[in-house]
């Protein structure tokens, strides 16, 4: 295959890959999309391989490689449960982190790479490898920590060391510093020392980053691993001089920083506060010592079975999921419930808010695998108006993006933020575990409002008594 | 505590102020309950529905009354009725304090607590759950339809048919309350053509969320009167609203009055040259015939024929359908017997803080508290400073427009960026620069359009995609070397290899993942 048909094989590639991502605007067209991605790698690879930068020698080991690879990632893509998807997600960011960092290194001792480049392009060359490097091995390290984070390997709490900005800072000043001698060295070997210290660094960075950032906060640090591998690749390919890689890399990270931005707003928060991390920390019981803001009333509580007649009498119910759902695994038993309910005549309906769950859409994904009907399940823009004509809306698992503090109370630590407004419900049922505060570490008002009761117990054990009294009537 | 019913007094009510349904309901809450024999017999509630449900059945209305802490009534006790009454009990029922004040004197010397259930202060959107009478007009409006239907010589729908074509049935129903907006809905289901006025034009799109056409007397007043009900208007107003139904008369085949002001005779709406010019064999349905009527020849409680038209004044359409609107009007009783019972311990407390409460109560403990001073509506709060911006709707929009000094700022420094860029960058590097910075915009726009429920397969596509970096190990595994060139082979091909792995599992785990949660995503 000459270069000419390569190239024109990568554009063809690049077309593929973007009608891929643009299939995703609706669940109609998102399956044809995946097939476009799925044809564009494809070509991508095959031009590649048969291209003339690949010669016949090397194809035993690529499909070496491709098989072992490829056979570990059907296994995952087909074990993996769906609440486990955050973890999935992120542990494949790490991968591309640490092939973007391989290749790197690999094209850093290559001599071939640098071959009759002016001294200008030889300059950027080598600043290309040291950047590719770099976020590659930030995003290797951040991800493999939010991926211990999200399986619960490691504490969600954030780990907050002293000084931590100016450790950051530090660091930074480092890598400058060895970037520039980076770039004056003599020799592939002295240059290698720079290279590794400047990887461990950013490698310690990536692992420091994500310890400071809370549990609550991962949907924002998954999108922006997601967005930090996009412009990995970007950089391997500026390093290649390879503008499919440029494109590919482009579009996955404006894609990830688009995600990170809303998740933000979602919050009500900039991402540099979010990336600096220790929200929902220790800095709170001054605030909460005031009292002022505590919320006064009683809690009600409620029993399965009197929620079960709640819902049949009722005709508009929301029901509002949380990261509690995904924890207890209750949604094949929501859908049970919303199946039932549908039945009966009962408008059931689902108010999703942006940041609910460990990853953005990750309550979309947990509803549609319990063969919930996507066309229910609303966004918060969507359905918040239609709250005060509810009769019944349940909160199962949540609690920061219910809360009426973000609208009402201007010194809270979530004021501002977008909430759901499920307390103007006839009436709204809290699902919950107990009276502990949500991640944020702040109270929450509606757990007092008098059209409020709360279900105490496990999600799932319930939710699935719940069922049995509607069931039995 | 005990709740009795006794069997209803008047004559042709057939309501009971409970059902067994109901009963169950109460008992949950911690009652007992005790209902006169042959209390629901009219309303097909027999005496062993009651039992079945928990309740003592009782004989003899005297026991009932000695022996309740709380009774629940339909209709205004009689005072032979308020002569048996135990002092100190708690009465539940219509009582109509402004129309029967020796009756609140005779009940208020019983020391007893009396909550009207038509004294309600229905502005309270609470309150709705405990509203008889409009869970008892919607009934009324109903059935007013039907007996309509009955008395009327044609079919409602029209229908095209061998033996020939049936126009529809013409049908004008004159306010638009909660049982002209039941009448309007039950006409326009069997298939009516329906037609509604009411002197609030609030109401026009209620009128046409049922299937009815609203039509508008030509001039310009406000009727809405405060809670919810009408107002008096002025001469030039119904002169011009006569007209217009006048014209309605002629047209029409059939006509309902539902118009009622709050402690008024009826408006007269349906005068008898109106009658007069209507065609033989229509029907009017008077609702307001127990006050007065709102047609100059209703005779209330009857059913006369008048130049050949049917006009209907019953006012007991609630009676001619007297399961269905016991059920409601019990289950109006059973809500405010919740709020009355919050601790749901079988004990009420007549919380005067409470505004439908207070409302409700026009006697306490024999003290007279009616009428309840005006209900003080909440003020809107005053905007919260804290209130988020409405966020934008639909994708693509990426938030508000930024302030024109941050525009500014971020240009200049792109401007700046781009001018190093262009001092130094070698022209190969540019080329690459372009295409980064386009891909870099159409990523952004394609994105945009991405639905919110479809975020985490967008992850895991991006994902998928950006394996892509395959290409970068790919081209190092063995490209065609150069003879005479110093080369680390292995180690590059190890780096290589090891690239295309990690990779792989990227482009085939996340494509297959993908596949597998967007096919779960259905209808």
């Amino acid at each position: 295959m000459s270069s000419s048909l390569a190239t024109v094989s990568y554009i063809g590639a690049i077309i593929l890959f973007i009608l891929s991502l643009g299939g995703l605007s609706n669940p109609e067209s998102s399956r044809r999309g995946n097939l476009y991605g799925m044809i564009g790698m494809t070509i991508a690879v095959l031009a590649t391989v048969f291209g003339p930068r690949v010669t016949m020698a090397g194809l035993p080991w690529i499909i070496g490689a491709m098989l072992v690879g490829g056979s570990v990632g059907l296994y995952a893509a087909r074990k993996v449960q769906m609440t486990q998807m955050p973890e999935l997600v992120a542990l494949m960011h790490s991968l591309v982190g640490l092939a973007a960092m391989l290749v790197g290194f690999a094209n850093y001792i290559d001599p071939m790479a640098a071959l009759n480049l002016s001294a200008a392009e030889k300059s950027i060359h080598e600043m290309e490898v040291y950047l590719g490097i770099l976020i590659g091995a930030i995003t290797l390290a951040g991800s493999l920590i939010a991926f211990g984070k999200l399986s619960g390997k490691i504490g969600g709490k954030p780990l907050l060391l002293p000084g931590r900005h100016f450790m950051n800072l530090a660091g930074l000043l480092v890598v400058i510093a060895f970037g520039w001698q980076f770039m004056h060295v003599e020799t592939i070997s002295s240059g290698m020392t720079a290279l590794t210290v400047m990887t461990v660094i950013a490698l310690l960075f990536g692992i420091h980053m994500v310890m400071a950032i809370g549990g609550a906060d991962m949907p924002v640090v998954v999108s922006m691993l997601n967005s930090y591998s996009g412009w990995a690749a970007a950089a391997t390919g500026f390093m290649l001089n390879n503008d499919l890689l440029i494109v590919v890399g482009a579009l996955v990270g404006s894609s990830g920083a688009i995600l990170s931005y809303i998740m933000c707003r979602a919050m009500n928060r900039n991402f540099i506060s979010v990336i600096a991390g220790g929200f929902g920390g220790g800095a709170k019981p001054t605030k909460k010592a005031d009292g002022d803001a505590a919320p006064v009333g009683e809690v009600v509580a409620i029993s399965a079975a009197e929620t079960a007649e709640l819902l049949l009498d009722a005709k508009n119910v929301i029901i509002v999921p949380g990261y509690g759902m995904a924890v207890a695994q209750a949604q094949h038993t929501v859908n049970e419930i919303t199946k039932l309910l549908r039945e009966k005549g009962v408008n059931v309906r689902f108010g999703i808010h942006p940041v609910a769950g460990r990853m953005p859409g990750h309550m979309n994904v947990l509803l549609a695998e319990a063969r919930v009907p996507y066309d229910i399940v609303m966004e918060m823009d969507e359905l918040n108006a239609d709250f005060p004509d509810t009769d019944v809306s349940i909160v199962i698992g949540a609690n920061d993006i219910v809360n009426p503090a973000a609208q009402d109370d201007p010194t809270s630590p979530i004021a501002g933020m977008p909430v759901l407004e499920v307390w103007k419900a006839k009436t709204s049922i809290v699902m919950k575990r107990s009276m502990a505060s949500g991640y944020a570490g702040v109270d929450n008002p509606l757990f007092y409002k008098e059209n409020n009761r709360m279900l105490f117990g496990d999600a799932k054990k319930m939710l699935d008594e719940v069922l049995t009294a509607l069931k039995a009537q | 505590m005990r709740i009795g019913i006794p069997a209803e007094t008047l004559a042709g009510e057939k309501r009971v102020a409970t059902v067994p349904e109901v009963v169950e309901k109460l008992i949950k809450l911690g009652f007992t309950v005790a209902v006169e024999s042959g209390a629901g017999d009219a309303a097909n509630c027999s005496d062993e529905a009651y039992r079945a449900a928990g309740a003592e059945i009782v004989v003899g209305a005297a026991q009932i009354w000695a022996e309740s802490d709380i009774v629940f009534k339909v209709t205004v006790p009689s005072s032979a009725e308020v002569e048996m009454m135990r002092t100190g009990i708690t009465l539940i029922g219509f009582i109509w304090p402004a129309q029967n004040p020796e009756l609140m004197q005779q009940l208020a010397a019983k020391k007893a607590t009396v909550l009207a259930i038509d004294a309600l202060p229905r502005q309270l959107s609470r309150a709705q759950k405990m509203d008889a009478l409009t869970s008892q007009a919607g009934v009324a409006g109903y059935r007013a339809v039907i007996e309509a239907a009955n008395a009327f010589g044609r079919f409602f729908n029209g229908q095209i048919t061998a033996a020939g074509k049936v126009p529809p049935a013409k049908v004008f129903i004159a306010g638009a309350g909660v049982a002209g907006l039941a009448a309007i809905g039950t006409a326009a289901g069997l298939g009516a053509i329906v037609r509604a006025n009411d002197t609030r034009a609030e109401v026009a799109d209620q009128v046409k969320s049922l299937g009815g056409e609203f039509v508008k007397v030509e001039y310009e007043e406000e009727g809405g009167g405060g809670g919810g009900y009408a107002k008096v208007m002025s001469e030039g107003f119904l002169q011009a609203q006569r007209e217009m139904y006048a014209k309605q008369a002629r047209e029409v085949d059939i006509i309902i009055t539902t118009a009622l002001i709050p402690g008024r005779p009826a408006p007269m709406l349906i005068t008898a040259e109106m009658v007069k010019s209507m065609k033989p064999g229509s029907v009017i349905v008077d609702m307001a015939g127990e006050r007065g009527g709102n047609c100059e020849l209703t005779e209330a409680g009857k059913a006369v024929v008048k130049y050949g038209v049917t006009i209907v004044g019953y006012t007991d359409l609630n009676s001619r359908l007297a399961k269905q609107s016991s059920t409601l009007y019990g289950t109006n009783l059973f809500r405010l017997t919740e709020e009355l019972c919050k601790t749901k311990d079988g004990i009420i407390n007549v919380n005067m803080e409470d505004d439908a409460i207070r409302g409700l109560t026009v006697i306490k403990e024999g003290e007279i508290t009616w009428p309840a001073p005006p209900l003080k509506m909440a003020a809107p709060k005053p905007a919260v400073a804290a209130k988020p911006a409405p966020a934008p709707h639909g994708h693509g929009s990426g938030g508000a427009p930024a302030s024109a000094g941050k525009t500014a700022a971020i240009f200049s420094a792109a401007a700046l960026l781009f001018l190093l860029i262009g001092a130094f960058a070698p022209p190969a590097f540019l080329g690459h620069f372009t295409v980064f910075v386009l891909a870099c915009f159409v990523g952004y726009m394609v994105v945009w359009n991405v639905t919110p429920a479809l975020h985490t397969p967008l992850m895991s596509v991006t994902n998928a995609i950006s394996s892509i970096i395959a290409i970068g190990a790919l081209v190092q595994v063995a490209p065609p070397l150069l003879v005479g060139l110093d080369r680390p082979d292995e180690w590059i091909r190890w780096l290589a290899v090891a690239g295309i792995a990690l990779t792989a599992v990227n482009m085939f785990g996340g494509f297959a993942v993908t596949r597998r949660m967007l096919s779960m995503f259905r209808k």
